[in-house]
């Protein structure tokens, strides 16, 4: 009946003896029983983590920005980076939802829902640094375009930080209603095998009153399918315009044209280290190896080699640029102050995360590894969170007036909201987890059949068949 | 809408479901929904029902941001508060591309998931018949929906005879009504 049919070369994505029934039950019982101690410290340590970051935010605004060690001459630090850190934490979410779903790539069934939630989250991590950063915070509405007493005095188009506003906010809407609409017809799922009233309720309030109307699936399928050609243009255009913040500026290695790629590159690099850090927890807890296989971990891995690479080649072509162009000051900046001088360290642990560690991935052994998968994701966000630092700091701290020239170390608000927003985080990814169906069921259901390991085996009298044969056969309706 | 009666024939296999769409629908049977618990190719098209026009209407909404944006910033910059920076000009196309491809976007995807809520009227709290709860786990589920002329009896033997595992009847809301999940509600009358 279908006329599909996959190589048995290729590996099954879902394992196990699995049927449809199966399949909702090993994904939403989680959500039925009762958390694990695990989950409760976990959320506990968020939440600290949390009020700390409040705690930090409210010291900032209380007393000003001056309480950051921000000077004259840096004037972004620590916020500007984690800012951008986030944001391109987020990318891989959409990646995988919107590109690989064009691309139609299987695999990402089995994790995008998961990885969606992250980039939500990260994205209202990232919102938290410019907003703040205002320091006048109260005024932060003045960067919307309304109508206004002051004139009415316009926002100014022009600006690459304008853009951002735009970008960022356009983001997070377009995720959220993707996801969503992707979690409808899961949480009715949820509310149809619901035994206590109060689930019933809540899921029946969230799910919409969704009941699986062919027209409402074929509705759903466009949506989706327009939803993703929308994001993937736009999740490029994100952190293209966060470079532009930096690229428009005259500040030497930070004007220049290869930074909307490579910015796009290195977020979907980070970002998959943290959807590898994220889900391999998660799989191994909620007792999900056969929806998210060593197959998955693999895919993402090559992806990793892949943009870690892409990012390698953009050093060093900046590297190379510094020297050819002949500009004495893009020499300075990436040769004495970056290489070298006293925040010369950070330069090196951001080539030796990004650029050496992740070649480990050129051996099959190491992709299909959980141990060597997990500690290299924490590596290339360390890596990850240093090129943002390196690009931001190490330009400013040496500017065009050497009487000014300055060091940086943060100061501990400035480091408490840096854990808040992982405080933020990871409470929304622990109530995530425990609350939502981290894997879209609805998807898996249909791969299923030409996907799953149990209706894989079957398959092998196809493997000899010709293709005529195969189509006659299956094409009778 | 109304008060209707059906009868509910659930299936367990898409490769039986598909050939028993087209017999019903030959047998000159009114098949009021197929309720499945994930989309299944072609389904809409064996119910004979047409392609759904939802992506001309997120191309209007993308044009209607892309206008938006560009018109807005136009006569910000160039009527209402033209500014003199440096001599540049006051309607510069390649600085407004950024702002108008975000607008088109996002126009685009709230207007297309907002006519989706509207066309499958879904919103928080709003109510629907479930006609079998396993509808959207592991079942296939057919309603057929009985005129003054058709018998259930006959219907009942029909589905039976194409394949169908559990075959009831059943009086229902075709509508969606405000509800909660957890109640039991009064359906609609007549």
């Amino acid at each position: 009946m279908h006329l599909k049919y996959e190589s048995t070369l290729r590996e099954p994505l879902v394992d196990g003896v699995k049927d449809y029934h199966q399949v909702t039950e090993d994904i939403i019982s989680p959500i039925e029983a009762k958390p694990g101690k695990l989950w409760y410290i976990g959320l506990f340590i968020s939440i600290l983590l949390l009020l700390f970051g409040v705690f930090s935010v409210f010291w900032e605004v209380y007393f000003g920005t001056g309480v950051w060690n921000l000077n004259k001459t840096i004037g972004w630090g620590w916020d500007i980076t984690n800012f951008v850190w986030w944001v391109g934490i987020g990318h891989a979410g959409t990646l995988i939802s919107a590109i690989l779903l064009l691309f139609r790539q299987g695999w990402r069934t089995g994790v995008n829902r998961a990885a969606e939630a992250m980039t939500i989250f990260a994205v209202m991590c990232a919102g938290q640094f410019p907003i703040w950063h205002m320091g006048r915070v109260w005024m932060a509405f003045f960067v919307l375009p309304y109508p206004n007493t002051r004139g009415p005095l316009w926002v100014n188009f022009n600006s690459p930080l304008l853009w951002d506003v735009f970008a960022i906010s356009t983001y997070f809407t377009v995720s959220l209603l993707f996801w969503y609409s992707g979690l409808l017809p899961d949480f009715a799922t949820v509310r149809d095998r619901a035994k206590t009233k109060l689930r019933k309720m809540l899921y029946g309030v969230a799910s919409f009153g969704w009941t699986g109307s062919t027209k409402h699936w074929q509705r759903h399928e466009s949506l989706s399918l327009v939803l993703a050609g929308l994001s993937t243009p736009l999740v490029l255009s994100v952190h293209t315009i966060v470079s532009f913040d930096f690229a428009t500026s005259v500040i030497p290695g930070w004007h220049t044209t290869i930074f909307p790629p490579y910015f796009v590159a290195g977020a979907i690099f980070s970002g998959f280290a943290m959807v590898q850090t994220l889900l391999i927890i998660t799989r191994k807890i909620l007792g999900l190896e056969d929806y998210i296989t060593i197959g998955h971990v693999e895919a993402m891995n090559k992806v990793i080699v892949l943009t870690g690479s892409i990012v390698g080649v953009a050093y060093l072509t900046e590297l190379f640029m510094a020297w050819y162009s002949g500009v004495q000051y893009e020499f300075d900046t990436f040769y004495n102050f970056r290489a070298a001088g006293p925040l010369g360290w950070s330069y090196w642990i951001m080539m030796t995360c990004n650029v050496i560690s992740p070649q480990v991935f050129w051996f099959r052994k190491m992709r299909r590894n959980i141990m060597v998968t997990f500690i290299m994701s924490i590596i290339v966000n360390i890596g990850m969170w240093f090129e943002r630092f390196v690009i931001i700091c190490t330009s400013l701290y040496r500017d065009y007036l050497p009487s000014s020239w300055s060091y940086y170390r943060p100061s501990w608000p400035e480091v408490g909201f840096y854990l808040g927003t992982f405080g933020l985080f990871f409470t929304c990814y622990f109530l995530f987890a425990k609350y939502f169906p981290v894997i879209a069921v609805a998807e898996i259901k249909s791969i299923l059949k030409t996907s799953g390991k149990n209706f894989k085996d079957k398959m092998d009298v196809y493997e000899d068949q010709s293709v005529e044969k195969f189509a006659h056969d299956n094409t009778h309706h | 809408m109304a008060v209707k009666k059906f009868v509910v024939g659930s299936f367990d296999d898409e490769a039986v479901l598909f050939p028993a769409v087209k017999k019903v629908r030959q047998a000159g049977y009114k098949i009021h929904d197929v309720y499945t618990p994930f989309p299944i190719h072609g389904l809409d098209h064996a119910m004979g029902l047409r392609e759904t026009s939802l992506h001309t209407a997120g191309f209007i909404y993308g044009i209607t941001g892309t206008t938006t944006a560009l018109s807005f910033m136009g006569w910000v910059f160039t009527t209402d508060w033209p500014m003199n920076i440096g001599g540049k000009p006051h309607f510069p196309l390649p600085a407004f591309i950024p702002i108008t491809f975000e607008l088109t976007v996002l126009f685009s995807a709230v207007g297309m998931v907002m006519t989706f809520m509207y066309l499958c009227q879904m919103a928080p709290f709003v109510k629907k018949h479930i006609f079998h709860p396993r509808q959207t786990d592991d079942l296939f589920v057919m309603a057929i929906e009985l005129s003054d002329k058709t018998s259930a009896e006959e219907v009942k033997g029909f589905l039976s005879s194409v394949g169908a595992k559990e075959i009831n009847e059943q009086t229902a809301e075709a509508g969606w009504w405000l509800g909660r999940f957890d109640k039991e509600d009064k359906v609609f009358a007549k």
